[in-house]
């Protein structure tokens, strides 16, 4: 999806299942994944719907991702960092699989 | 305008058994409950089906506990079978944990008089290394636990619902919004009157939770309960890992790790304090430390109905002849022998023998 | 951070950052608390570091924040950044987390000012990836610039209407523009359109961008009755409805809007005593003119309190702040009625658009009560409109029975995203006003908190006894 114009941006490099892509300081993790493309972010946990961003703002908690093997966290609530590994949130969030933090 | 058979004050667990149980023996049945802001036990519990503490010091409430985690496999099939609707009931025996070699001590002394009077219960004590065995992430202070095989555990509020529509389902009627101001007896006659309207019945089931004691007056009945509250809180949804329920810790059929038990003597207040709340979450991240990482999504106080020995209390009253009052604070674990028996017993016009040492004169006697 | 503050102002959008300012001005010690890493809430969001090329995009009204951020860089407020709170109580308890660890202080008074948040706007098919707020496009083009290229913008609303013309203003191609606003509106919002005319500029604002907008080429749809999102793992095509057919577009990011209601789940949690704001269509805080709750000590400010824009909500936080100023004593009568005005003046020029904006932007009732029994209302449990109209006919009388019942507003966004519309349903298939089947009730924590945060959170020796204010 296209940026606008921007002065002075410092380009991040994360993973998305897998995936090199990049994003910029300041980015939540909602924005870089939308600006890449990508907007099924999760299956749910009561029926496997699969959900992306809605609002962006904290409220809807349908954003959510797994990051670095932390579960069910807020895409649109959390900076990206560089070396982020994000992975959609398959289901109910498996606290065992954590394998790193933020 | 036909009377119906027989009436139900309280749409809470207890009212809505009884109210399903009388319907189902043929007696048409209509249940009063309050509207959506009322003190509801039966939307705050922690939904176990729990025998291995129950009656320790009082027999009959232990066989009657029993009893209904037995019989509580008949009342899901009947549920299930009758409105569609899955209650989640799981009883692959629960636990309680013990962090200290105190708790230890006064569980061992627990099933040691509980199994005097209630050997069918064969509750025991696992130590450490079996209860990793059984529970993968186990914490290390966790000393031992009691098990039981008897304990389960359901989703209350599927109960609740399933009532509900069971009680429709078979022809029974159901007021909501409808808190009883009045209740007159006359000619074998019971009128109740809700803010708009009166009902007439010969049979009346009193079983409104921490509403009863004010009920219960007007038909010359003392049912001594009070409110004891009790905190909860529920974390996200995760993978199944809790294949037991236990005494404050238990996994729910859509994932939650549901956290509770405290108790407190503190009137009709029902909030939240994070005093309270630190001190649940602290002892069940000690359980299980991995839970630290959960998010916490909902918590939320109830008030228990708490009688002065804590056992429930089922009255029927000897001047009004048809007039019953149950009252407990196990609305979930005793469900199924509050369908199946004591509606049964009530709808034949007296309570059931297994229930008479539950009545409300003993705390009379134990003041005199 | 210190154990106890004269006050505590919660939310840096407008309302919070002057009502913060302006009580620092007087002396007070003040602490503000802010979810975001840069204060501006919704409407100034990224300010501080916004790096977009060309200013036209987000127009002046945005970069008019930079004077009330400086305001507040410059003030002694005790600023707290990437924090949330998850509990305020009666006793004037603030439960706050940040950095994964959680802590509890006090404030002699605590300033709500949460803002607001888009009306939830359920249709088939709306939790579609693809789908999102009006406002959350916004939110991205406010964060990095980031657009979604032939979009559909589906409601009504002021902002709709800016998002689309800051697309315009970017070149961002967009496919078509949805307008549902209801035709007897425009015949309604006439009995207040003499007062609004105080108003010139915000009206001939708003016509200059539907015209612009429809001058320019892009599909303006009126009148549309109904929508549906459709798509398999992601929206692909949006169906609406109009003169008496289904329509179809193909697309792959659709933005809703239908309006915004005040975020009330941290001062209803709190306890404050709310009213259902027929006009608005919305519960809001009742409060006095200092914006005191119900409860002593606990204001509600801002859009929180009734929505009237990022204008009138600046002004209102420094009614707010003075009012909490004087109640402790920082301030005397005379000098908080001096201050506040300049501020009644202003905040009543501000407002006398606003009956005439809720008007003619009321959302129909076919799009906050969805008659398709499949339409998902809550979307964490996954209920929808036919589950909760089961409910109803089961005996559920509002929305906390039916929270038991059907688990609608029992997942993580606690009721955000459905609570309105469930309760408005109950209202409709009970013949009887939202006001009297009553709103959900919320209990802390209201933002997501650890409970290994709670197991280590230090108690404070004493129970919370702050001087009442």
């Amino acid at each position: 999806m296209p940026r606008l114009d921007r002065n002075g941006d410092t380009s991040v490099s994360i993973e998305f299942e897998g995936v090199a892509i990049s994003a910029f300081e300041g980015d939540s993790v909602a924005a870089a994944l939308l600006s890449n493309g990508y907007r099924n972010f999760r299956d749910t946990p009561v029926n496997g719907a699969s959900r992306g961003a809605f609002c962006m703002m904290g409220v809807c908690f349908d954003c959510l991702v797994e990051i670095n093997g932390i579960g069910n966290i807020q895409a649109c609530m959390t900076e990206v960092r560089a070396g982020m590994h994000i992975r959609r949130q398959r289901g109910a969030r498996d606290i065992h699989a954590q394998d790193g933090s933020l | 305008m036909k009377h119906p058979d027989a009436i139900v004050v309280g749409g809470g667990l207890v009212g809505a058994a009884i109210a399903y149980g009388l319907q189902r023996t043929g007696l048409s049945t209509l249940m009063l409950d309050e509207g959506d802001v009322a003190l509801r036990a039966s939307r705050g519990n922690f939904g176990l089906i729990w025998v291995q503490s129950k009656g320790i010091n009082f027999p009959p409430y232990a066989s009657w506990t029993w009893d209904s985690a037995s019989l509580w496999p008949t009342l899901d099939a009947e549920l299930r079978d009758l409105t569609g609707d899955v209650l989640d009931l799981h009883q692959p025996g629960g636990i309680e944990f013990c962090l200290s070699d105190d708790e230890i001590k006064k569980c061992r002394g627990d099933i040691r008089r509980l199994h005097a009077h209630a050997p069918q219960v064969a509750a025991e004590m696992l130590d450490h290394k079996a209860l990793s065995k059984m529970l993968p992430g186990l914490g290390p202070d966790v000393v031992g636990g009691r098990y039981c095989r008897g304990d389960g555990h359901v989703n209350p509020l599927s109960l609740l619902r399933a009532l509900h529509k069971g009680l429709l389902t078979k022809g029974g009627e159901i007021k909501s919004g409808s808190p009883v101001r009045s209740i007159r007896h006359q000619g074998g006659v019971f009128t109740v009157a809700t803010n708009t309207e009166q009902h007439q019945s010969a049979r009346l089931v009193l079983a409104a939770g921490l509403g009863t004691r004010d009920l219960a007056e007007m038909i010359g009945l003392d049912i001594p309960v009070r409110p004891i509250r009790g905190q909860n809180l529920v974390t996200e949804k995760l993978q199944p890992f809790l294949p037991f329920p236990c005494a404050t810790i238990r996994q729910t059929g859509e994932g939650s790790v549901q956290i509770g038990a405290s108790e407190e003597d503190v009137g009709f207040n029902d909030a939240t304090t994070p005093r309270i709340l630190n001190k649940m979450a602290a002892r069940a991240v000690t359980i299980f430390p991995h839970l630290k990482q959960a998010r916490i999504v909902r918590v939320w106080g109830a008030l228990r109905i708490m009688s002065p020995d804590g056992y429930p209390i089922y009255a029927q009253s000897q001047r009004f002849p048809g007039a019953f009052a149950a009252v407990c604070h196990s609305g979930v674990t005793l469900a199924a022998v509050h369908t199946l028996k004591l509606a049964k017993a009530i709808a034949e016009g007296a309570l059931p023998d297994a229930v008479s040492a539950m009545n409300p004169e003993r705390f009379a006697n134990a003041q005199t | 951070m210190k154990p106890n503050y004269d006050i505590a102002v919660i939310g840096a959008g407008p309302a919070g950052m002057a009502a913060a300012a302006t009580a620092a001005g007087q002396g007070a010690t003040v602490l503000l608390i802010d979810e975001q890493d840069t204060p501006g809430g919704q409407i100034y969001r990224s300010l501080s570091r916004q790096n977009l090329k060309d200013k036209a995009i987000l127009g002046p009204e945005y970069y008019a924040g930079h004077k009330l951020i400086a305001e507040l860089e410059t003030s002694r407020v005790e600023y707290c950044p990437g924090t949330t709170v998850w509990q305020v109580s009666e006793e004037r308890e603030i439960g706050i987390s940040g950095n994964g660890a959680a802590r509890l202080l006090t404030a002699d008074q605590i300033i709500i000012a949460t803002g607001a948040q888009e009306r939830p706007f359920p249709v088939l098919g709306w939790t579609l990836p693809g789908v999102m707020g009006a406002g959350a496009a916004q939110v991205l083009l406010k964060t990095g610039g980031v657009t979604l290229p032939d979009a559909v913008f589906v409601g009504t609303g002021p902002l709709l209407y800016l998002v689309a013309h800051q697309y315009l203003r970017a070149g961002i191609p967009i496919k078509a523009i949805l307008d549902t606003t209801p035709q007897g509106n425009t015949f309604r919002a006439l009995a207040h359109l003499p007062k609004a005319l105080a108003d010139l500029p915000s009206l001939i604002k708003g016509r200059r961008w539907i015209s612009q907008l429809r001058a320019s080429g892009i599909a303006f749809i009126k009148h549309v009755g109904d929508v549906r999102c459709v798509g398999e793992d992601t929206v692909e095509a949006i169906e609406y409805w109009q003169s008496g057919q289904w329509n179809r577009i193909e697309t792959q990011a659709v933005f809703l809007h239908q309006g915004v209601v005040p975020n009330v789940n941290l001062a209803m949690a709190a306890g404050c005593e709310h009213i259902w704001n027929n006009a608005q269509l919305c519960w809001h805080a009742k409060t006095d003119k200092w914006s005191q709750s119900s409860i002593p000590g606990i204001s509600v400010t801002g859009d929180g309190a009734g929505i009237n824009g990022a204008k009138s909500a600046e002004i209102s936080g420094r009614i707010a702040a003075l009012g909490a100023l004087h109640r402790c004593d920082l301030i005397d009568t005379a000098a908080r009625d001096r201050l506040a005005a300049p501020a009644r003046r202003a905040l009543a020029r501000e407002v006398r658009i606003r009956p005439f904006l809720d008007a003619l932007f009321r959302p129909s009732q076919n799009f906050r009560v969805p008659a398709n029994d499949q339409t998902i209302v809550c979307r964490c449990e996954e209920v929808t409109a036919g589950a909760i109209r089961e409910a109803v006919d089961l005996g559920c009388m509002g929305p906390n029975q039916l929270k038991s019942f059907t688990r609608c507003g029992m997942g993580p966004c606690q009721g955000r995203m459905c609570s309105l519309t469930a309760t408005e349903i109950i209202a409709q298939s009970r013949n009887e006003t939202v006001a009297n089947i009553g709103a959900m009730r919320l209990r802390p924590p209201v933002k997501p908190l650890l409970l290994g945060e709670l197991a280590d959170l230090a108690i404070p020796p004493d129970e919370p006894n702050p001087k009442v204010g």
